[in-house]
């Protein structure tokens, strides 16, 4: 991508992937909508969040895959990238394991939008983030280890 | 001629009472063809250099006797040290190699065999090399531009310069990033685009767009053959280092972008893949048992001076995995017989460069002189004496390190000092002048500030668990390649083989346990957040140098090592 285009994009007033999704009728904004989950978005361990998403009994998939730093490069903004390769996923959430509130995200992906998202989340310390998705249905899950650390002392 | 100084000087004793004469410095120098005529085999040569660390002129430099294996890695090449080292391979006591590959009587084996390294030096080897090998290329890992008082006070432009004469075709980086973003790019589309140098990184790309900043390889000729050498650069760059100096760039291991490189590579016609990392061997040996199609990764960053490919099966095949050791001591000599589109057969070496056995190239030695001369009486202020050896790599820690963080208590009135766990800095003999170059190996980096801080007995056990994890992380992927953070004032014991928060324990200061809740003064240098201010080490160090004027018994604050079993070949077993 030259400079000139990535000028061009920086500048068209912050509006993302997620804004031009939900423009495209794509994607909910949860977060708008006057039922979302709030008692798992409060959930302050990730079994409380899991069992107010209803997934208890997600299933590991290897269909979901999850793109993250092994090391986060700064743990304010850790770029995580969503995959799911099951059919009919209908929803994709996010979670970082040891955050004081788990669940970072909900994505509510509606007619028939592509199972991937892409986000970045702020993580405290070093732990696994997760993603369960729902697709016809039924809940399946992955996670990956992102490590966040104080740095330093390079070789 | 393989003997020690007390061997030699019995001989020379017999020698001297027979009535012989004899010219001591000759007969220990020997004849280096012995060691630098290696016949060539097969029709693609590739030389490899790594982690010079900016030394320009020969130098000591001491190898570590703790180098510590944890999982899988345990008691495996890289991680054997001194005489577990030389048995697994093969080497004698008291010879050349074991001088050069291990830390055993170091003092005694410097002063009988000489010191190594030097670009004049190297050249000569690098051009004998070649003249036997057409189509030979110079392959540079990185960690280059940084390690002394010339590349830190020309902005790198020494290094520069030198490896260009040096030949280098290809590069990829790590410690250069710390000149910074722009400094990086001026070099690569100005003085290496003019000269033909390659600079090549998969796993640079731009924060907001995720573009490559480099290009990912490079495809080269070699007498009729396609061999592609893809570039990795230090994946942990902006971690490691202050942020400030690479904002827009992201790093990582990018595990998945090296696979696609690799199959786009052998697509276009690759016949052989190289990959030049600056990954750390324990890493590099992860990502060859998970990436297909790499013919050899020839690996830097944890200064290991290894004489053998390792090969590590993958979905593939094979894949070899090198590590060429620190500061100009070795060049590594890869030739290939590429038949048929693939590697048939192959042959390593690792030669330490012998300055006494290899006569400076003339050309060379006039450029560096060219590169001293504005700085020379600066460089040759004798700042005190050693009656030690002084030397910086191991695990733990080292006696220069202690002086350093000596230096920091006094001079900051601390009762604790933090000082990084960095593998580069020379080593000097009993009996040396430290002289400000010899300060300047130690501490020349581009956020040298010096700081002092209140913390409390928890953070101080909390920065000791992160950094240890650093090094001791079961999963490769997941280090960053440096030593321990040296640790003044306190002592303790670490257990490696536990997990993050529970391997430090028993911290002790002047008798005491520290106190979780209690506030110290913790002096330290080397910030790697946004601080951007506070006196530059080498001053501090320099002070302190200067009115103790003598450096003897040193005791280097070394931690009780405990849980790694009693014969644990990645530590001396004196210190266990």
């Amino acid at each position: 991508m030259d400079a000139l285009r990535r000028n061009i994009l920086k500048n068209a007033g912050g509006v993302g992937m997620i804004g031009l999704a939900i423009g495209a009728g794509l994607l909910k904004p949860t977060l708008a909508l006057a039922d979302w989950n709030k008692s798992a978005f409060d959930a302050k361990t990730v079994p409380e969040a899991v069992k107010a998403l209803g997934a208890a009994n997600a299933a590991e998939s290897k269909e979901i895959a999850i793109k993250a730093p092994d090391i986060a490069e700064n743990g304010v903004v850790v770029p995580v990238e969503i995959t799911s390769n099951i059919p009919g996923t209908e929803y994709i959430m996010v979670l970082a394991e040891n955050n004081p509130t788990p669940l970072i995200a909900d994505f509510d992906l509606t007619n028939g939008a592509m199972g991937y998202v892409a986000i970045r989340i702020k993580m405290g310390k070093t732990g696994p983030v997760r993603a369960i998705v729902k697709a016809n249905g039924k809940f399946y899950t992955a996670f990956k280890q992102v490590k966040v650390t104080i740095g330093g002392c390079g070789g | 001629m393989h003997m020690n100084r007390r061997e030699f000087l019995q001989v020379i004793g017999v020698a001297a009472a027979s009535g012989l004469a004899l010219h001591t410095r000759q007969a220990l120098a020997g004849n280096g063809d012995a060691l630098y005529d290696v016949p060539r085999i097969g029709n693609v040569s590739l030389l490899h250099m790594t982690d010079c660390h900016a030394q320009l002129l020969p130098i000591y430099f001491r190898e570590p006797s703790v180098n510590i294996g944890v999982g899988q890695a345990a008691g495996h090449p890289p991680h054997l040290v001194g005489e577990y080292f030389l048995k697994y391979y093969g080497m004698k006591p008291h010879t050349r190699d074991a001088y050069a590959f291990t830390y055993l009587d170091f003092a005694e084996a410097a002063r009988t065999y000489g010191n190594l390294g030097g670009f004049a030096h190297i050249k000569t080897l690098v051009d004998r090399l070649k003249a036997s090998r057409p189509g030979a290329l110079l392959l540079d890992g990185g960690d280059t531009w940084q390690g002394s008082a010339t590349s830190l006070w020309s902005n790198a432009q020494d290094m520069v310069d030198a490896g260009i004469a040096l030949g280098v075709n290809v590069m990829t980086a790590h410690w250069e990033m710390t000149y910074g973003a722009e400094r990086v790019t001026q070099v690569v589309n100005g003085d290496f685009k003019k000269a033909g140098v390659d600079f090549v990184a998969q796993n640079i790309h731009t924060s907001d767009f995720g573009d490559q900043v480099f290009p990912p390889y490079v495809m080269k000729n070699i007498n009729g053959v396609q061999v592609a050498i893809i570039g990795q650069a230090f994946p942990y760059t902006p971690i490691a280092h202050p942020r400030r100096f690479v904002p827009d760039w992201t790093f990582g291991i990018n595990q998945d972008g090296m696979q696609k490189w690799v199959n786009e590579a052998r697509k276009k016609g690759a016949q052989a893949v190289i990959v030049l990392s600056h990954n750390g061997m324990d890493v590099d040996l992860k990502m060859a048992s998970r990436v297909s199609g790499i013919d050899f990764i020839l690996g830097g960053h944890t200064h290991d001076g290894v004489p053998r490919p390792v090969p590590v099966k993958n979905a593939g095949g094979v894949t070899y995995v090198t590590n060429a050791g620190s500061n100009g001591k070795f060049l590594g000599v890869l030739d290939l017989d590429v038949k048929n589109g693939k590697v048939a057969a192959w042959q390593y070496k690792l030669l330490p460069v012998f300055s006494n056995l290899l006569p400076a190239d003339p050309g060379m030695s006039r450029l560096i002189q060219k590169v001293r001369a504005p700085y020379d009486k600066k460089l040759a202020e004798k700042l005190a004496v050693t009656e030690e050896v002084l030397y910086r790599r191991g695990n733990f820690n080292g006696t220069f390190d202690q002086v350093i963080l000596d230096a920091l208590m006094k001079v900051k009135d601390a009762e604790v000092a933090f000082s990084p766990g960095f593998r580069w800095g020379t080593s000097l003999l009993p009996g040396e002048a430290i002289t400000m170059e010899h300060l300047m190996d130690q501490t020349a980096i581009t956020y040298p500030y010096t700081t002092l801080s209140e913390l409390t007995g928890e953070q101080i056990k909390g920065i000791m668990e992160d950094v240890c994890d650093n090094l001791f992380n079961p999963d490769p992927y997941y280090q960053q390649g440096g030593d321990m953070v040296r640790v003044g004032g306190i002592s303790y014991t670490v257990d490696p083989a536990k997990l993050v928060g529970h391997r430090i324990s028993n911290m002790m200061l002047k008798g005491k346990p520290v106190d979780p809740k209690k506030t110290y003064k913790v002096a330290g240098w080397a910030p790697v957040g946004n601080t951007t201010s506070g006196a530059p080490v080498w001053e501090v160090v320099g002070q302190y140098l200067r009115d103790v004027k003598t450096i003897k018994h040193v005791k280097a604050n070394q931690p009780k090592v405990v849980g790694i079993g009693a014969h644990n070949p990645g530590i001396a077993p004196s210190l266990i």
